[in-house]
């Protein structure tokens, strides 16, 4: 085996690596809060709605409950998966073209098949 | 290990072939199943054409008249083509990025194997008798009514060769954005290395649709369900729609590679810079994009509406724009260079005229209207075979001449390649150019026999000569290939000597570490670069010479492949013999125990000491 090469850091790099962990650290626990507060929302709509609560119809709660969840899947990949930090543009860009086709496919057979 | 030749016994140099992890030696299996597959592809070819020379011919009967064209289109797409183009991707890809291996050698290895079996799979129903019989689409009714084993040979074996294919797609991504040589951006790949890799992340969208299909159809066939069963609530439709889905990105992955090689080959012959080289990179990744939004369009006369028709049928003609910038580039690339007719400029040469021609039939096509009056007749069959072969086997065939000496270390005889050029270029379109006429004269494709005195007798049979000369084209280049391979002549890095890109500045074949260094690379055309201003080697290189860590060999991907190949047969006798059931369960453990034994066994590779690659740099005078 060849000798696995040891990197030691700077002084400075090591307060800049203890500096930005403690940001991402930041945002990771403000997006979890963030996330809990969107659940949290998004079931009382669903309990008051059950209780016959006036103004929580089927047709307010359904779209808000899928945008939320659209919110939500954006949090959990830019903040808990890391893509928006650098180096992730080859990663986005096949995760986007998936998912334009993944909404064309359906919508296609939506509209001229099932319909 | 060491790269000096040893003699070694036959059983070892076959445990090593079985065993290899290495891109080029799978890019040479690639090459030899796929061509061994051509061949038989063509031989059903040639007898579908036999039985169609004359009216009223009674030389194949009506069934097996249908096994041949359903085992001719599977065939020639997905164990001929497909593979044929992985050869070349795997021998050459990571030598134009200057990478070592592929990234997942392993995973490779397990491509190849799966191509391998899944394609023994399907015709191994040669011999049992019960052969596909509802055409490379299958479409649903019909293979749903379709008796015997024919269609389940077609659904597991396409099923296990497409996985394959997947894995392959999935490689070639990974390589390709992570392996690039230190200044190798993206702007700065070869256009082969592009066309791979729009081609290997169209494969990466356009196969798991086929992979379900595929499982609905089994299903449906083996497994009681009734996805296409309209008379359960199933929709027959929806097959069509999950086979185009995938079918029509198929054929751009693989026209893409296609468009690579002859990229590649004008620039080479032409002794210049690819003409336009950002637009075609962002025509390539055009078409591959378009390439999923068209595919409605084999689907005109279903009965989808005028509107959804519409739609599909300007989505499908926006392809000729990219595809057009293409081809100017090509002309352009051409114009004022200093051409050298090779054989494989010859190919190049031959392509542009011919795929236009395809082209512009696609385009007749994709006006619904018109495609109402040319569905199902033998204009169809002349437009996707001067796509198919026009575009993508003159591609082949060109590959096969350029790449010869980086995969086997010799040259091709360039007398005997024009001689096969000529015979298959005029073949081609003696075959296919009168079966325009004959659609328009309203000959029906998938025809078992026509009767005399409809005005289709001598054109059916100029067709069947022209097959004759495609024929005596490939048998010449057999030939051409042996005559090679016993004169064995040894040749230099780049024998072309025009070569361009990092593939030249290496030995033919290459080391099997490839690059003794890893190289820099300082523009498009690096190799040319270096040579201009005045590298002889061609080859700038971006490190010491050092340890070079290799994967070591494995012969689990056989065996996983292998227990897929045995569950295949389980599953398709299930329900009809005792032992069924017992199979297809011992074949999918056979698999599961294979790939619990690579994730338990802790394979690190191993190391090429830096000794040995001085002591092979100084055997070659201390060049790269």
């Amino acid at each position: 085996m060849a000798d696995i090469q040891v990197y030691k850091r700077t002084p400075a790099e090591q307060s800049l690596a203890q500096r930005r962990a403690k940001q991402s650290m930041r945002g990771q626990v403000m997006m979890f809060s963030l996330m809990i507060f969107l659940t949290l929302i998004s079931f009382s709509m669903v309990v008051a709605h059950e209780q016959g609560v006036a103004g929580f119809s089927k047709y307010f709660i359904v779209p808000i409950l899928m945008l939320f969840a659209a919110v939500q899947v954006g949090l959990q990949l830019y903040y808990f998966m890391h893509m928006s930090e650098k180096g992730h543009g080859i990663p986005q860009m096949f995760m986007f073209t998936g998912a334009l086709l993944g909404f064309l496919i359906p919508l296609t057979f939506a509209t001229i098949v099932w319909w | 290990m060491s790269s000096v030749a040893q003699k070694k016994s036959f059983g070892a140099t076959l445990w090593d072939w079985l065993t290899t992890v290495d891109h080029k030696k799978i890019g040479i299996l690639y090459f030899l199943g796929g061509g061994f597959f051509f061949v038989i592809g063509g031989i059903e070819a040639m007898l579908i054409r036999w039985q169609l020379h004359k009216p009223d011919n009674d030389f194949v009967s009506a069934g097996l008249y249908n096994d041949l064209i359903t085992m001719h289109g599977t065939t020639m797409i997905f164990l001929a083509a497909m593979p044929l183009l992985f050869g070349f991707m795997n021998a050459i890809v990571p030598l134009q990025i200057g990478a070592r291996d592929v990234a997942f050698p392993f995973l490779n290895s397990l491509g190849f194997w799966m191509f391998f079996f899944g394609g023994l799979f399907l015709n191994i129903s040669w011999f049992i008798g019960e052969v596909p019989d509802a055409g490379w689409t299958s479409y649903a009714s019909l293979s749903l009514a379709s008796q015997g084993h024919g269609i389940d040979f077609y659904a597991i074996g396409l099923q296990i060769a497409g996985g394959g294919t997947l894995m392959a797609g999935i490689n070639f991504l990974v390589t390709i954005i992570n392996m690039r040589a230190p200044g190798m951006t993206y702007m700065r790949m070869p256009l082969f290395t592009w066309t791979t890799f729009v081609a290997s992340a169209m494969i990466l969208f356009a196969f798991p649709p086929l992979t379900i299909g595929l499982f609905l159809l089994t299903f449906d066939r083996m497994f009681g369900g009734n996805f296409f069963n309209h008379e359960m609530g199933g929709n027959t439709i929806i097959w069509e729609h999950i086979f185009w889905i995938f079918g029509h990105p198929e054929v751009y992955i693989l026209i893409l590679p296609a468009f690579g090689i002859f990229s590649e080959i004008f620039s080479i012959f032409s002794r210049k810079r690819l003409f336009g080289y950002p637009s075609m990179v962002f025509a390539t990744v055009l078409i591959g994009f378009l390439g999923f939004m068209v595919w409605a369009h084999h689907m005109f006369t279903v009965g989808l509406g005028p509107t959804a028709n519409a739609i599909f049928a300007v989505a499908t003609m926006a392809i000729a724009v990219p595809t057009g910038v293409k081809i100017f580039n090509w002309l352009l690339t051409i114009w004022g260079g200093s051409i050298t007719v090779t054989t494989p400029m010859l190919y190049a040469l031959g392509f542009i005229p011919s795929f236009v021609m395809g082209g512009v039939t696609g385009v007749m096509q994709g006006a619904a209207p018109l495609d109402y009056q040319l569905h199902d007749s033998y204009f169809i069959v002349a437009h996707f075979h001067y796509v198919i072969v026009g575009g993508v086997v003159l591609a082949i065939l060109a590959a096969t001449h350029l790449y010869w000496p980086k995969m086997f270390g010799t040259m091709l005889n360039e007398a005997l390649g024009k001689v096969t050029f000529w015979f298959f270029f005029i073949g081609f379109h003696m075959t296919f150019l009168i079966q325009h006429w004959l659609g328009f004269w309203g000959m029906p494709r998938r025809v078992w026999k026509f009767m005399p005195n409809q005005g289709w007798d001598m054109a059916n049979l100029i067709s069947t000569i022209g097959a004759f000369f495609m024929a005596i084209g490939v048998i010449v280049l057999v030939y051409n290939v042996i005559i090679t391979s016993i004169k064995n002549v040894k040749v230099a890095n780049d024998p072309w000597g025009d070569g361009r890109t990092l593939e030249w500045a290496i030995e033919s074949p290459p080391l099997y570490y490839n690059f003794a260094q890893t190289p820099l690379v300082r523009g498009l055309d690096s190799v040319w670069i270096e040579k201009m201003e005045g590298n002889a080697s061609g080859l700038t290189p971006a490190e010491p010479v050092k340890d070079i860590h290799m994967p070591n060999g494995s012969i689990i991907p056989l065996l996983m492949s292998l227990g897929l190949f045995i569950a295949g047969f389980g599953a398709m006798f299930r329900t009809e013999t005792e032992w069924g059931l017992g199979v297809l369960i011992f074949g999918l453990v056979f698999t599961f125990i294979a790939m619990a034994a690579r994730s338990l066994q802790d394979d690190t590779g191993y190391y090429i000491k830096k000794e040995e690659i001085l002591r092979d740099l100084k055997r070659k005078g201390g060049q790269n």
